[in-house]
């Protein structure tokens, strides 16, 4: 007997709503469907009224674990489009902030695997030692989410000598924490009987849903823009593409982790060899008509913004393609044939990040599935209809949604 | 003295008032435990270091407002709680605390009572499903088949396991098995096997991790109590505690030579043995991961059962040479 059981758009196994329609025989999953639109904020349609600089701070925004990674990927850009090459120095800064952003977003991660896994005493683990990593990027930045680092031409804030050895020593007890938690997710018998083999993904299956990221990497593909379209500094510094041919959540752990090792010896890197000189240049306020996409390796995947400007000081089209909505396709088919116990740990495998992805929202007729275009003024009548008082003494509450 | 006995048996050791502020306490060690293994502080507010936490708890689910499903079997869904909370409660008056005179009968020492014992420590698991599948919910259902699938995995391991013990004592009333073990302390050591399948099935029993399958938060929110809310909701708690101790009383009695001694020795013994359960139970928590239900019944057939049946042989081949 088939049934459909809606999990979202409020669930526990949910940090954010989006809504997972299952269709199960008994325990098994036979198809999902996906239904997006939640959680959309109108960012792309902000970021036309505001000048760069501001946009900034909004880009900033999209993301409160990958909040970095949205800036940088808007200031490249935007560097390209103004003609400006930044610091040096800037540039390793910038760098620096990005590789400490990735660790703080896998620790959080492998917690949050842990946690939905029922291993809350990983969680804890892992999320303590995600509070070294905050407290760096606090002291760097001053703050601990949205660190307002990035301006165009570099970087607004400078390290010293005091910080580059803080963030060293620090460094050593993150590795040894960190070889700790592989030896853990890769050999405690419980949680590995509860990881191997859920949510498989071939190799061809992967590349051909343009899955991204540590997703990809997984199912044994070395795809990294780090090192397939060098941004920054990248082409200097020597690092490894992680990759795992487990195609399961395991080996999403397994890569992660391996990358959380590899971005320390990045740190370790960028530390040792940061180069004098200003870390910014000045930026002009306009930019001449052009348009640009920047790519950039966020902690989930690759990141794509597409600025389009018109020789004002305002962008005439931010357009964000976050990792998360690139891997929406592949978790459908990872669902698919695997049980119900399994659908918070292969959903939660992708790392995903709804409010990131929300691009838009469909209306849609309960009915007829017509979609129309409606003006704010008519979206706002409808809703005042739809919530009157007379409505809502005679609607039933239908559940589920 | 007579007919007094009865009523402090009721009320006060081991009855009502001791199970509900030694279940408590026992939860107030269980979380702290389970905190500072993993790094953290645990209860710490309410009371000294937090002990007062739990019955705060308590009292603050018996003040929330109660709510009954518009679909729920009304009468089923109240009835539950106190069904479950009063099985617990009887099985507490099985423990061999107080009753030390092997040779009087009473009506809470009989041969037999073992089975008394594990029969009622089994009512909860069946309420669980009873309430789960009563709420009508679509995860209460679900954990509701859940509990059962998992009982036919534990349930047989565990009474193969406290029957070795019982056999060896070569009598099935708790008196006199923990009559046998503290006259012979030394044949405790080869019950051990059988005392490790009996905690592991324990811990299936009270549902925590790696067997809290069927109130998985991240899977099934909140599994068969999703429904359940304000005062029935807290009958649940405090019955999972009380089956906290009483589940460990029952393994220290069958197990571990039980609470010999008199009043006041017995007393300590009791507290003592179970908090080494408790600990034994908060310790396999911390170090596990949830694990699916197929393998959970497999583990249970696979390990389990062989190693009970390994047991009850030795126990017999033992119990053989003892005679000649």
């Amino acid at each position: 007997m088939e049934f459909t059981v809606p999990i979202g758009p409020q669930h526990p196994a949910l940090k954010e709503p989006i809504s997972l329609r299952m269709t199960l025989e008994g325990e098994v999953i036979k198809g999902v469907d996906i239904k997006l639109g939640y959680n959309h904020r109108g960012m792309e349609k902000l970021a036309e009224d505001r000048s760069y600089i501001q946009n900034l701070y909004l880009t900033e925004r999209i993301c409160g674990i990958c909040s970095f990674s949205h800036t940088t990927c808007f200031a490249q850009g935007v560097e390209t489009l103004m003609e400006i090459e930044p610091a040096r120095r800037g540039l390793f800064i910038r760098t620096l902030v990005c590789e400490l952003e990735r660790v703080h977003s896998h620790l959080l991660w492998l917690g949050v695997a842990g946690h939905e896994a029922g291993f809350d005493t990983f969680f804890m683990y892992t999320w303590r030692d995600r509070e070294i990593v905050m407290d760096l990027l606090e002291m760097i930045s001053g703050n601990r989410v949205h660190y307002a680092m990035n301006t165009f031409g570099g970087v607004r804030r400078d390290i010293d000598e005091l910080q580059r050895k803080k963030i060293a020593d620090s460094l050593d007890t993150l590795t040894k924490r960190t070889e700790y938690y592989l030896k853990i997710g890769s050999s405690e018998p419980t949680f590995v009987a509860r990881l191997a083999g859920v949510g498989p993904l071939p190799k061809q299956m992967a590349l051909d849903l343009c899955a991204v990221g540590p997703t990809l990497r997984a199912s044994g593909v070395p795809s990294d823009i780090r090192r397939d379209d060098p941004y920054g500094i990248y082409a200097e510094i020597p690092f490894e593409v992680c990759t795992s041919d487990l195609c399961d959540v395991l080996g999403r752990v397994v890569v992660r982790i391996n990358e959380v090792l590899q971005s320390y010896k990045i740190i370790d890197w960028l530390v040792k060899n940061l180069p004098d000189g200003p870390v910014k240049v000045k930026a002009p306020r306009k930019v001449k008509p052009n348009e640009a996409v920047s790519r950039y390796e966020a902690p989930r995947g690759e990141n794509i913004h597409y600025i389009k400007s018109n020789g004002s000081d305002k962008p005439e089209r931010l357009k964000v393609r976050a990792p998360t909505l690139a891997n929406y396709p592949a978790t459908v088919e990872m669902l698919k044939g695997q049980f119900i116990a399994d659908i918070p740990l292969v959903f939660a495998a992708i790392d995903p990040c709804i409010c990131c992805a929300e691009r838009m929202v469909e209306l849609r007729d309960q009915g007829s599935e017509q979609t129309r275009i409606v003006s704010f003024a008519d979206l706002r009548r409808l809703a005042a209809q739809y919530y009157s008082v007379d409505r809502l003494q005679h609607k039933e509450v239908e559940w589920p949604l | 003295m007579a007919t007094i006995k009865p009523i402090l048996y009721f009320l006060v050791y081991p009855g009502l008032m001791f199970l509900f502020v030694y279940s408590t306490f026992v939860e107030w060690v269980d979380r702290k435990l389970y905190a500072r293994m993993q790094n953290r502080i645990g209860p710490l507010h309410t009371g000294r270091s937090g002990i007062l936490q739990p019955v705060a708890d308590i009292l603050k689910l018996l003040g929330k407002e109660d709510i009954v499903p518009e679909k729920a079997d009304k009468f089923m869904f109240s009835a539950l709680p106190v069904i479950a909370l009063t099985a617990v409660c009887t099985a507490a008056l099985y423990l061999p605390v107080w009753h030390y005179d092997v040779a009087r009968i009473t009506y809470n020492s009989f041969p037999g009572d073992l089975i008394v014992l594990a029969f009622l420590l089994t009512l909860p698991t069946i309420i669980y499903f009873l309430a789960g599948w009563h709420s009508t919910n679509f995860f209460s259902t679900i954990g509701g088949v859940r509990v059962l699938t998992m009982l036919f995995g534990y349930e047989v391991p565990l009474y193969l396991a406290i029957l070795s013990p019982a056999v060896l004592a070569d009598s099935w009333r708790l008196a006199e098995i923990q009559k046998f073990y503290s006259q012979h302390p030394l044949l405790i050591l080869p019950n051990l096997i059988g005392f490790a399948v009996a905690v592991v099935a324990l811990q299936a029993k009270l549902e925590r991790v790696p067997f809290d399958i069927p109130h998985a938060e991240t899977e099934l929110v909140g599994g068969t109590l999703t429904e359940y809310s304000g005062k029935k909701l807290a009958f649940f708690r405090l019955m999972a505690d009380i089956e906290m101790v009483v589940g460990s009383g029952f393994l220290a009695a069958v197990f571990l030579g039980g609470f010999t001694g008199g009043l006041w020795i017995g007393f300590v013994k009791f507290i003592i043995l179970t908090l080494f359960i408790v600990f034994i139970l908060a310790t396999i928590r911390t170090v596990c991961s949830r694990i699916r239900i197929d393998q959970m019944v497999v583990f249970s057939w696979r390990y389990l059962a062989p190693l009970a049946v390994l047991q009850l042989l030795i126990a017999i081949i033992l119990k053989g040479s003892m005679k000649v």
